[in-house]
């Protein structure tokens, strides 16, 4: 509870500072909107913010999910292929280094204004956290339990499934809390590639045409949709890793 | 030459100048051991004298460099619990069926008797967590008699236990081997534990591991550790360990 309240006071400390720097005689209303004229702006464009807000958490959750599954599937392949895993771990960092803002236009042209290339984005810019936290993960059961699993006569799927797979989990969950909050902001570099509908293009577009409060206020629903995929994939890992984590393997 | 036989029912898991080596290092030099069927057998000795070697080639994780193993099989319990935490009791113990290709729900079937037979019914559902370092290693114990193979390879046991926990535990073992005989090959540091379990204690010497006693222990059961003939055999192993 005091941690709740604690977190409330201080972000009420953040929007008193906010407030009091944006009043200031010296700062220009077209740089920064004070959280009033933001909330005004909240109010003003709500059903405009709403449609589009919705265009871009579809593109998220979709992206987000195909990268869950291509992630697990290559993890798991990687685990499972020695050989495979040497090669395939430069190119599996290379896709973090590749500059999503360079990208993401090439995408829009060769694919569209569609929501394929956004897809494609959000799912690029989430495959190294999950991918990467998920292989660690499968080589964090102790190796005298994998030595136990050969001895009972496991076979390599059987130990998988029953041990590298559940003791995974936690990084498993680490690695789609980074994916939860970098996906909104792949979204939003898909957007401004190239798109005619998002809170990306709605923020760009705002941008350009000095509405100044209708960018803060995107920036604060895209904030929001970012802590609640966190929460969200933070209340999923406590209903699948009900065990108490002090009590892992190690 | 290493070779490698599966026994026929009748011979007895036996060793024949088997060496293991590591590297530079030589962890078994020449051993020659054959255990008696349903008897259990302890092998004492100082720390890195390559006990746990012992078990694991009989468990067929390892190899021998040079000499003859003839297996039986063997099924295998290892110095910690390693109990999954995401399984309740009966779960972890039915995983060893589960490896042999059982579905989740008969493995689980299968080892309700089990629990009920060692008093552990009411512990089922419950988490590795909430147990006790004695109640674990009970669990460990039946996920090893589950496998159902003739042979077991008891490595330390209880080594990561309190003593009195421990003396607790060897007792429910000694009566859990009398009710359901087994060939056991136990691995232990504590001469007392060997003397209070076993039919026969084998001492190791230091690095490179070779056998420098082989005795019987015939005493009646169940064992007082406080009975003259016991602490007899004990310092008989202890001046053998020297």
């Amino acid at each position: 509870m005091t941690r709740i309240a604690l977190a409330i006071a201080l972000l009420c400390g953040f929007i008193l500072v906010w407030q009091g720097i944006a009043s200031l005689d010296t700062v220009d209303d077209l740089t920064l909107a004070s959280p009033v004229e933001t909330w005004d702006a909240l109010r003003e464009d709500w059903s405009l913010l709403m449609d589009n807000a919705r265009v871009t958490l579809v593109e998220v959750v979709l992206g987000l999910a195909l990268s869950v599954m291509a992630g697990v599937l290559f993890a798991v392949a990687m685990h499972l292929v020695r050989p495979l895993r040497d090669a395939a771990y430069p190119l599996l960092v290379g896709s973090q280094a590749i500059p999503i803002v360079v990208l993401a236009p090439l995408f829009i042209l060769a694919f569209g204004y569609g929501i394929g290339p956004k897809l494609a984005i959000v799912a690029l810019i989430c495959f190294f956290p999950i991918t990467v936290n998920l292989l660690d993960g499968l080589r964090s059961a102790p190796p005298e339990l994998l030595k136990l699993m050969r001895s009972m006569g496991a076979s390599r799927l059987r130990t998988l499934r029953s041990v590298e797979l559940p003791s995974a989990l936690p990084s498993l969950f680490s690695g789609l809390k980074i994916a939860a909050t970098v996906s909104v902001i792949g979204a939003v570099f898909a957007e401004w590639a190239g798109a005619d509908e998002g809170l990306g293009r709605l923020v760009l577009l705002g941008n350009n045409q000095l509405q100044t409060p209708r960018v803060y206020a995107g920036i604060v629903i895209l904030t929001l949709m970012a802590v609640g995929l966190f929460a969200l994939t933070a209340l999923a890992e406590r209903i699948a890793v009900p065990w108490n984590r002090k009590d892992a393997l190690q | 030459m290493t070779t490698e036989t599966e026994a026929p029912v009748t011979e007895s898991l036996s060793f024949r100048k088997v060496t293991r080596r590591f590297g530079a290092l030589t962890a078994l030099a020449g051993i020659d051991l054959s255990l008696r069927a349903d008897a259990v057998t302890a092998v004492v000795g100082p720390s890195g004298c390559g006990k746990s070697t012992l078990l694991e080639l009989v468990a067929g994780l390892q190899e021998p460099d040079e000499g003859e193993i003839v297996r039986r099989p063997a099924a295998y319990m290892p110095q910690r619990d390693l109990l999954l935490p995401w399984r309740d009791a009966l779960g972890n113990a039915a995983l060893a069926l589960e490896c042999q290709g059982v579905p989740r729900g008969e493995a689980r079937r299968r080892a309700v008797p089990l629990f009920e037979r060692f008093g552990l019914a009411e512990f089922e559902r419950v988490r590795p967590a909430e147990l006790s370092g004695g109640m674990r290693q009970r669990v460990a114990f039946l996920r090893t008699l589950l496998q159902g193979r003739p042979v077991l390879l008891l490595d330390e046991p209880f080594g990561a236990l309190d003593a009195i926990t421990r003396a607790d535990l060897r007792e429910w073992l000694a009566g859990a081997l009398a009710e359901d005989p087994r060939t056991v090959l136990l691995v232990t540091h504590d001469v007392e534990e060997a003397v209070f379990l076993a039919d026969r204690i084998v001492v190791l010497s230091p690095r490179p591991g070779r056998v420098v006693a082989d005795f019987e222990v015939d005493l009646p059961r169940p064992r007082s550790v406080t009975a003259p003939a016991f602490t007899e055999l004990k310092a008989r192993a202890l001046e053998a360990l020297r």
